[in-house]
């Protein structure tokens, strides 16, 4: 088993810690893991991407330009990303500021609303963590026991009331995901 | 079991340096390297090991700061990357030229100036051959993941002060940048003062009655001692060339083709070779983990046995000389490299290997 997952969206969108908490949630549950982020002169225009790759077995090459999926924030990552699935494999998307939608017929499309998500929970911050649901239900890779504990090692024990609501988040992403 | 922590390259280093019992840590941000001062400062090891953390106010001040570190035979280190090595290189030829150990982290960017902050491998030729004046080398180590960023800490210390020579570990935007997972070995207390007068019985300490005083300089006017002195280097290169080779084999039992490939390049080449076996191609990579001292013999026997040779760097060809020397004309060597930040993909590398060895 071999995932390979771009996402990407704008700088503050939490692009980064979602990558970082999926990639911790795979540890939990035993598997390899690489966390490669953009950070060259495109990240100091706003945008953020990272590339997660979690496998069975050890990784090779952290470097990929076909993805099994692309979880897409903004309508840059969009053109950028859409033709980079590969043939079979999932877009995940928000649609909040997206004017040209995903048109590829070829693979399989979901959209989350995750900023309704996020103000339903009261708190903007646990966005990423609504689209993070969205992909988990469409594409189980882990556990509820090993999400909570990959949450337990991103967020530090003082803040531990965020850990139920990153949950809670998790839960009503998965539960407001589309599958189009 | 040991704990695994997701964590950067960059961070492994600096929480390697902590558990290892550096001694001091003296740099100057820069992209992409600065997490490692980053996470030194939010660890605040003074406040645990008493490890010193210094940050200098140029890549010049931190190099000669290690130079002084070392004098008193301490741990020490620093870490930059492409054009604050550039300003380095006058102290590490010095530090050569002195006989101090110590250890530095290359995680190399793209040049040549201020070129680009994303990942390169192109200062191969300044690292492995030297970079400073002087008939000097350093012990270069080629780090591939984020464990072997924390593992080769410990590892460069070792070797910096079994034979008193700078090590550098040389890394590159992507492993630098890369979280994976990292197994943390026991905390290792730092040396106590009678501990460094045993392992360091050159340094600096303030002279006591039963020993002449010791002197660190690398200054030497007089021809015959000069030359003495570099012969005696040399001595050191050749047994550290004789005893510190390491490299690493992926299916070169019975490979009619060979990749060479070091630090992030190996990974990817590992997916290349995969690719091509697919296909039915006999290929196997050899990846050296030192890159001084080089695994030339290892090579060489290769080059007896296969058709030909390839070597995949992010520059437009430096070690591939060193493949060439080695192989000394018994199989053709070709090359394959991107720069600029580029970065091959295996596919992309897969086809040059085939156009290389014209194979459908």
């Amino acid at each position: 088993m071999k995932e390979e997952i771009i996402i990407a969206g704008f700088g503050g969108q939490g692009v980064l810690s979602m990558g970082k908490i999926l990639a911790y949630c795979a540890i939990m549950q035993d598997m390899e893991v690489t966390w490669m982020p953009s950070y060259g002169p495109e990240m100091r225009g706003g945008t953020a991407n990272v590339c997660v790759i979690i496998s069975d077995k050890k990784i090779s090459s952290p470097i990929v330009t076909k993805y099994d999926t692309a979880i897409i924030l903004n309508q840059q990552s969009l053109d950028k990303f859409e033709s980079a699935v590969k043939p079979g494999g999932l877009l995940v998307y928000d649609p909040n500021g997206i004017n040209n939608p995903p048109t590829r017929t070829d693979i399989k499309i979901c959209r989350i609303d995750a900023i309704s998500v996020a103000a339903k929970l009261g708190n903007s911050k646990v966005y990423n963590m609504a689209v993070m649901g969205a992909f988990l239900k469409v594409k189980p890779l882990v556990s509820f026991e090993n999400i909570d504990k990959g949450l337990a090692k991103c967020i530090p024990a003082r803040y531990s009331d965020l850990i139920s609501l990153n949950r809670a988040a998790i839960e009503e992403g998965m539960k407001s995901v589309e599958e189009l | 079991m040991a704990e695994k922590i997701l964590m950067k390259g960059n961070e492994a280093i600096a929480i390697s340096a902590i558990r290892n019992g550096v001694d001091g840590y003296f740099g100057y941000p820069i992209t992409p390297q600065s997490e490692v001062m980053e996470t030194l400062m939010k660890e605040r090891p003074w406040l645990s090991t008493g490890m010193v953390v210094l940050q200098a106010e140029s890549e010049t001040s931190s190099i000669n700061m290690v130079y002084g570190g070392a004098s008193t035979g301490k741990k020490v280190m620093t870490s930059s990357s492409s054009p604050g090595i550039s300003l380095m290189c006058e102290g590490i030829s010095y530090m050569a030229g002195a006989e101090l150990p110590c250890v530095i982290v290359d995680c190399q960017r793209g040049g040549p100036g201020l070129g680009t902050i994303q990942p390169s491998q192109s200062d191969y030729n300044q690292v492995v051959k030297g970079g400073g004046h002087g008939d000097y080398k350093n012990i270069v180590l080629a780090p591939a993941s984020a464990q072997d960023m924390y593992d080769f800490v410990d590892w460069g210390f070792d070797l910096a002060f079994k034979y008193r020579t700078p090590v550098v570990i040389l890394a590159d935007g992507i492993i630098g940048q890369m979280m994976e997972k990292v197994e943390l070995r026991p905390q290792k207390p730092r040396r106590t003062a009678e501990q460094v007068s045993q392992d360091a019985p050159w340094a600096t300490l303030g002279k006591t009655p039963d020993r002449e005083r010791n002197i660190i300089t690398s200054l030497s006017l007089e021809a015959d001692v000069q030359e003495r002195f570099n012969r005696k280097l040399q001595a050191k290169y050749e047994e550290i060339s004789r005893n510190e080779v390491k490299y690493s084999t992926y299916m070169t039992e019975d490979a009619e083709y060979i990749l060479v490939a070091f630090g992030c390049s190996s990974r990817i080449c590992e997916a290349v070779t995969d690719i091509l076996r697919a296909e039915g191609i006999k290929v196997g990579l050899l990846r050296p983990i030192t890159l001084f001292p080089f695994p030339t013999e290892q090579l060489a026997e290769l080059s007896k046995k296969v058709k030909s040779m390839m070597s995949i760097e992010l520059n437009l060809g430096q070690m591939v000389e060193d493949v060439r020397l080695s192989c000394e004309g018994r199989c053709p060597v070709g090359f394959y490299g991107r720069q600029g930040g580029n970065i091959f993909t295996p596919e992309e590398i897969a086809e040059e290997f085939k156009k290389f060895n014209n194979l459908k």
